[in-house]
């Protein structure tokens, strides 16, 4: 196993630019996720590092090696397709075996790694079926067994429960991570699904037409979104955002949207007068009657032990995640009160956020 | 409303009786166009006079004569000669001397049938061998006028092959090319690279490309995936189009009778000339074609499997 470095990397696809200077690292044996929108260049990135698309300029380090023009060959990798490319001419044994006897292994060799991939995937029983009757998470498993065999230096997934149903996916989101647990395999996964990032990644790195917005743990990324495109991308439902004018001094701890003054964390930069945007999380806002922010419930979605309220407010609507005794009847009038230490600030023009004590302690900001 | 069935009607289910139209639809078609076939069959084992007896014999005694008289060549000789032969060596000797005549030698006929062989597969496997790489080659990579260069391919075929005969002719008279099985093997690979590189492209554009990216990060070349991986997935394909090209191969006919004569004549040329030599001889030539048939049956059936799947054009998920 080994470390993944990715310096400056850019991509271009005539005009396109797919990947716009991306760096960051991946220490051994962890589990990274890329996330992001289709078309955001995570899929490019990974590509990259595998070797099956070069990079228009950059480095690519594998383990302290700059592999960045290697072929995807000689990068000694192990790839996990969305569609799985399990070869339909062979059996699940020869698929696994495939990439040892690319190597050259012998046979003694091959049947022991073989085995011993069949047994941590516990797809012994299958070994001798064609692929081709195999249901989707065999068929996973299997591929994951192609990868592990090799024992490589690091596995790159693209999707790879892009192709299972939902519930399924569930289950071997579990699986992959146990996986990596025994493994201890540095791993770098591509998803557009922020529950399995969220669930499985050490660090996730959310990218956003070509850039990485933001490198960071789940709880990071989750608590201190340093970009409106982060923040917004992030949790179910999305950040509410409410947008208001003002200008902020160092050391603010009130905002004012229209009647209603908002507790927030200190501010640590001065912000000239401009459009903001107040994040708040659904799960962090109250109803409060004493509150002078008020707003008319639209609707009301039940979800057993929580329920998601849509509020109209002068600011715009916003959904409040409450426990569901809760009674909200629509089209009555409800004031709304925030978690104070829990509430982000943005830039509308650019979507950055605004320094304060949120992110004291962060490795951004 | 019918009070005869008891059971729902299906809505996509076929009806008994559309079932029952069907089924005479189609064995209609098959006995009309086998009935061609099996008179040439049955040509072969009459006797002439049988092959031209009006009206036309449906039962006959059977006759090895058409064959003798295809894979021989006779001489009329006089009674005496004949009966100084002493006695006859085998039964095409035996029919022979019943019409006055001897066996002079072999015909041309097993030449021209290998003749029809050489020329047909080898034309097919090159340009089978030349369409899969040139297939791979548009379905993989970027390449500059891909769209414009496969429409110049595909425009060799619109107009009829023979159009070209006299520039042909003379081009190969001119490189010694004219009445040799090179040359005849080059013509037909270039009319059938066409065809192989459109119906190909076709079956490998339905292969992902996922499983050569997996064998290469296993560490195989380009060209070793491609031999591994696509290659044996593209084997529908592939034996499909074969199939398409021996059959324009084995069955050409115009530039066979243009550009051959002595050496490399094949035997869609030959087989009429059969009836010229000694009158008409109808078994034979009934015999000669029923032979010629036998090689395109025997490729078709041994690659049928995958000629069912391969005609489908890739439109059922494997």
């Amino acid at each position: 196993m080994a470390e993944i470095r990715v310096e400056d990397l850019q991509k271009r696809f005539g005009e396109f630019v797919a990947v716009k200077r991306s760096s960051f690292t991946v220490a051994d044996g962890e589990f990274v996720v890329l996330l992001g929108p289709s078309g955001c260049g995570k899929t490019t990135t990974l590509r990259m590092i595998a070797g099956l698309e070069l990079p228009t300029s950059g480095r690519i380090l594998l383990g302290g090696d700059d592999v960045t023009f290697h072929r995807a060959g000689e990068r000694d990798i192990a790839f996990v397709f969305q569609l799985f490319a399990l070869y339909p001419h062979m059996n699940v044994r020869q698929n696994i075996a495939f990439p040892l006897k690319c190597q050259g292994m012998s046979r003694s060799e091959v049947a022991r790694r073989v085995a011993e991939a069949g047994r941590i995937l516990r797809i012994e029983h299958i070994l001798d079926k064609p692929v081709s009757g195999l249901s989707g998470g065999d068929r996973q498993r299997v591929a994951l067994g192609r990868a592990i065999v090799r024992e490589p230096k690091c596995f790159l997934m693209d999707e790879p429960l892009g192709a299972l149903d939902s519930e399924f996916r569930h289950v071997m989101c579990g699986e992959l991570r146990g996986l990596h647990d025994r493994l201890k395999a540095t791993t770098v996964y591509v998803t557009h699904d922020q529950l399995e990032a969220m669930s499985m990644a050490d660090k996730i790195a959310v990218m956003n037409k070509g850039v990485i917005e933001q490198y960071a743990t789940p709880q990071e990324i989750y608590q201190r979104p340093v970009s409106m495109f982060v923040a917004d991308f992030i949790g179910s439902p999305s950040m509410n955002f409410l947008r208001f004018q003002s200008a902020l001094a160092p050391g603010d701890d009130v905002v004012s949207l229209g009647e209603a003054r908002i507790g927030i964390p200190a501010i640590r930069e001065a912000v000239p007068a401009a459009e903001l945007a107040l994040g708040v999380r659904p799960e962090h806002i109250r109803f409060d009657d004493g509150s002078s922010l008020r707003g008319e419930v639209y609707g009301t979605e039940y979800l057993g032990t929580t329920q998601i309220v849509t509020v109209d407010t002068a600011f715009g609507q916003v959904k409040a995640r409450t426990g569901s005794d809760i009674r909200v009847a629509d089209g009555s009038h409800v004031g709304l009160s925030f978690d104070a230490a829990r509430l982000s600030l943005f830039r509308a023009s650019d979507g950055g956020c605004i320094r304060s004590a949120l992110y004291e302690g962060s490795t951004h900001g | 409303m019918s009070s005869a069935s008891t059971t729902a009607h299906s809505v996509v289910e076929p009806s008994a009786n559309s079932k029952r139209l069907a089924g005479f639809l189609v064995i209609l078609y098959a006995v009309i166009s086998m009935i061609p076939l099996a008179w040439i069959f049955a040509t072969g084992w009459k006797t002439p006079p049988d092959s031209i007896s009006y009206p036309p014999k449906v039962v006959f005694d059977p006759s090895l004569e058409g064959y003798c008289n295809l894979f021989t060549t006779r001489t009329r000789q006089t009674q005496d000669y004949i009966e100084a032969q002493g006695p006859p060596q085998g039964a095409c000797d035996e029919v022979t001397r019943k019409r006055e005549m001897v066996i002079a030698g072999p015909s041309n006929y097993v030449p021209r049938f290998i003749n029809s062989l050489i020329i047909a597969f080898g034309s097919t496997f090159l340009a089978v061998a030349l369409g899969v790489l040139s297939a791979y080659a548009f379905s993989r990579f970027k390449i500059p006028l891909a769209d414009d260069l496969l429409f110049f391919i595909l425009s060799t075929r619109m107009m009829p092959p023979i159009a070209v005969a006299i520039p042909i002719y003379l081009m190969y008279r001119e490189l010694g090319l004219s009445d040799s099985a090179l040359g005849m093997i080059l013509l037909y690979t270039a009319v059938n690279v066409s065809l192989a590189v459109w119906l190909l492209k076709g079956f490998i554009d339905e292969i992902p490309r996922e499983y050569e990216e997996a064998a290469m990060i296993d560490g195989y070349t380009r060209l070793h995936a491609f031999f591994k991986v696509v290659l044996p997935q593209a084997a529908t394909g592939i034996a499909a189009t074969a199939i398409f090209c021996l059959i324009f191969a084995w069955n050409e006919y115009a530039f066979a009778v243009l550009l051959t004569s002595g050496r490399a004549q094949t035997a869609p040329p030959f087989i009429p000339t059969i009836i010229g030599e000694g009158g008409m001889d109808w078994p034979a030539v009934g015999a000669g074609t029923t032979l010629f048939l036998i090689p395109i049956v025997v490729f078709t059936v041994l690659l049928r499997k995958h000629l069912l799947r391969g005609i489908t054009f890739g439109a059922v998920r494997k």
